[in-house]
């Protein structure tokens, strides 16, 4: 009687699974471009509690309200890592109907390129991706934007600082030196603390830069310490390119200012938060959204700027800046708009060296391949041409006034 | 009056240890506790997250059997979690506490990626997966059997020791990426060559090796001579050694073993799945295997299904993410609290509450 019982019940639990399993069928994809039935879909590395990821998650949902879309019409997949996971995350949001899959993290792109090239009616799109331009498929493409420009901002806002500490003879114009917490020598963040150097230096003609390498996006130890150590080393400024609040908070620890990145920190640091530079990526999302429904080609490598408004600069806080830091910034803003100032600008005699000589030619890594080797002139016109052969950064180039503390990552 | 000193304070209930139970009652339990999880998982869906229950288990259903892709998916990461699991079994019988699974899967994945990547021209794609196959095995053997070693001549402490080998396992992978992106990336990319033939689906091989592993370990462990060993060290050292077993050497080759086992996990996953190789590779599941080990006794039969469970539960958590929108920790909690549960109802299989009984008392 008992085994009876005991069967029965075994017998009743499977029939509630797969009851419930033919209950939930999928909507099958049939690449419709009508408005209402249009699904995006993202591909996350973390979720939430990554600044980098919430940058893309408010993106998507900003995008998504300006479109008027359903919330069915936007499904996300966090915490996918780069790996085959990335693919099968990939296929299945083409099987739940999704017409755009966006994909958020460098490492995701080869599986994104595996699934674009098995799902060939649905548009796959990456962030920070370096191989579309070179991999010839119509439905697989890039994007990032020229944080550069954000970067040298961020930059003149930072020697503004400087300045107001040499004319309060807190320091000298010789110890005017920032202290950048970097992730990795990659291209992206050697691109962008140049651009941050250069930006100071146009105001501060006699600043120095020391960077110190974490060998992780993330990792808020690491980057604490790394600007402990840097303030130690009697940097007055400190700014950093990695995702946690590891830096800001050493500063308002030590109350020395902090050029902060992906976002504001001033809620954490009242007193020595400047300014931060980020990426805004909710006009591309929009972008790939309108192209997929009117049914135009997505461009295969696209950089945002200032002007389309993926370049961005959070709110200046008037409490840490310099005086008359937000007009300045406004007007170097426009002369970027303009073309009037270039950052990596090569033309300017002693603006950037490179062993004391000026910076003429340059072969810049601009096609992924096994070589790692440059391909492509990257210098002319008196400025070096950063994101305009590609949309991720190939700016790698060590210049003078910059000293890598520590460079094996 | 208080006169009457026949009454005895009886408790509500108390503990009684069981003798036996038979077999599909321990199940009985078992399924009252994983439904009495899902339940309350359920109400708190409900509350928190505004899901109704109806909708909560189909999310959770939809994950693994939504689809016939998910299904696929399903059965192979079940299968990459019942290997790691297997892998560990052995010194987990032993009562050896190895939480390095994680580390030497991956400086197994670590051994086959770097024989893919320094010989992949040379060779052809047969000798190459034959090549990645023995060096995934024998660097993991050998990272399951530093430790090992250590606790055999010099006692030290297993999970200690095997929990810093899993640190050292990603620094080393952390410093090959440096080595192999001369970019600065880190970011290793899709490897040409050394990808496991497709046969029937691209996840099949992977079931099918799997599932016959787990056949020859459960006969390795049940009946062979080494197995019976392993039993015996892991009841009781002292009379292992009264009977003449080499205890140091049980020890030592049984952790080769799970070394050698956590390398094939390493050595499907790369030439299998990711063709690539990260300090995330192996994403946590070498300590969800010791779950699953534990869960189904250290019996690799049982194992399937707790693998599969396990791999069900956790589908089903970013499913939910997904479609309720939400990050991970509510999915996380819902793992958690089921968990909670099946580990919870072992008390009741071993004990049981006897209820104070009124009548007998009167009789008194």
């Amino acid at each position: 009687m008992k085994k009876f019982l005991s069967v029965l019940l075994v017998a009743a639990l499977a029939l509630t699974l797969t009851l419930s399993f033919v209950s939930c069928k999928d909507n099958a994809a049939n690449g419709n471009e009508n408005a209402d039935e249009f699904k995006l879909g993202v591909i996350l590395l973390h979720d939430e509690a990554s600044t980098y990821d919430l940058n893309f998650i408010e993106a998507v949902e900003k995008a998504a309200k300006a479109l008027g879309f359903k919330d069915t019409q936007v499904i996300m997949k966090k915490n996918i890592p780069e790996s085959n996971a990335c693919y099968e995350a990939a296929a299945d949001l083409v099987d739940m109907g999704c017409d755009v899959i966006f994909a958020d993290s460098f490492g995701h792109e080869d599986f994104m390129i595996k699934a674009a090239k098995e799902f060939k009616d649905v548009e796959f799109c990456h962030a920070t991706g370096t191989k579309a331009h070179t991999e010839g498929l119509a439905n697989y493409h890039n994007a990032f934007a020229s944080i550069y420009e954000g970067r040298y901002l961020a930059g003149v806002a930072a020697g503004m600082k400087l300045n107001e500490m040499i004319s309060a003879g807190t320091i000298t114009a010789e110890q005017a030196k920032i202290g950048y917490v970097g992730a990795f020598t990659y291209a992206e963040v050697m691109s962008g603390y140049t651009s941050f150097y250069l930006g100071a230096k146009s105001v501060c003609p006699s600043v120095t830069m020391e960077v110190q390498f974490t060998g992780s996006w993330y990792d808020e130890n690491e980057e604490k310490n790394a600007a402990i150590a840097l303030m130690n080393n009697n940097c007055v400024l400190i700014s950093q390119h990695a995702d946690s609040m590891g830096a800001p908070t050493a500063c308002e620890e030590r109350n020395v200012p902090n050029v902060s990145y992906n976002g504001s920190t001033v809620a954490a640091c009242p007193n020595t938060f400047i300014v931060a530079s980020k990426i805004d990526w909710t006009p591309y999302i929009k972008l790939i959204c309108e192209n997929a429904m009117k049914g135009e080609a997505i461009p295969t490598d696209w950089t945002g700027t200032i002007e389309t408004g993926s370049v961005v600069l959070t709110d200046v806080n008037t409490q840490a800046a310099a005086e008359g830091t937000v007009e300045k910034l406004a007007d170097v803003k426009a002369k970027l708009i303009s073309g009037e100032t270039k950052v990596f600008d090569t033309a300017t005699e002693g603006f950037i060296t490179v062993g004391g000589e000026p910076l003429t030619t340059y072969l810049a890594d601009v096609d992924t391949d096994a070589d790692f080797a440059g391909d492509t002139e990257a210098v002319s016109d008196g400025y070096f041409h950063e994101s305009e052969y590609r949309s991720a950064p190939y700016f790698n180039v060590n210049i003078d006034g910059i000293t890598l503390l520590n460079s094996k990552f | 009056m208080a006169t009457n000193k026949t009454h005895i304070y009886e408790p509500l209930f108390h503990v009684v240890k069981r003798d036996t139970i038979p077999l599909y009652k321990s199940m009985l339990i078992r399924v009252i506790a994983v439904a009495a999880g899902l339940l309350l998982c359920s109400l708190l869906s409900l509350i928190l997250i505004n899901a109704n229950p109806v909708e909560f288990i189909e999310t959770l259903m939809d994950a693994s059997f939504g689809s016939e892709r998910r299904m696929w998916k399903f059965a192979k990461d079940s299968a990459v979690l019942l290997c790691i699991a297997l892998a560990i079994t052995p010194a987990f019988r032993m009562k050896f506490w190895n939480i390095g699974a994680e580390g030497q899967v991956l400086i197994g994945a670590l051994a086959a990626v770097a024989v893919a990547f320094y010989m992949g021209n040379s060779v052809p794609n047969w000798a190459l997966l034959v090549i990645m196959f023995f060096a995934a095995i024998i660097v993991g053997a050998i990272w399951g059997g530093i430790p090992a070693i250590f606790k055999a001549k010099w006692g030290t402490n297993e999970t200690l020791f095997t929990l810093m080998m899993n640190y050292a396992a990603s620094g080393i992978v952390a410093y090959f990426l440096v080595e192999w992106t001369p970019s600065g990336s880190s970011v290793l990319g899709e490897l040409k060559v050394g990808h496991l033939p497709q046969v029937v689906h691209p996840y099949f091989i992977i079931i099918l090796s799997v599932l016959v592993l787990t056949v020859l370990v459960s006969i390795y462990l049940n009946s062979t001579k080494q197995g019976y060993e392993i039993s015996v060290v892991g009841e009781s050292e002292n009379t292992a050694r009264y009977i003449g077993i080499n205890v140091k050497k049980v020890i030592i080759r049984t952790m080769l073993v799970s070394g050698a086992v956590c390398g094939i996990a390493g050595f499907l996953i790369v030439a299998g799945l990711d063709h690539s190789i990260s300090e995330t590779t192996v994403g946590g599941s070498g300590f969800t295997a010791i779950m699953v080990s534990w869960l189904a006794k250290f019996n690799p039969i049982v194992m399937i299904l707790t693998a599969a469970f396990v791999t069900f539960l956790d589908q089903g958590a970013s499913q939910m993410s997904t479609y309720f929108n939400i990050d991970s920790s509510f999915p996380d909690m819902v793992v958690g609290i089921v968990l909670f549960f099946i580990i919870g109802c072992e008390f009741f299989i071993n004990y049981k509450l006897k209820f104070r009984s009124f009548r007998k008392k009167e009789v008194q």
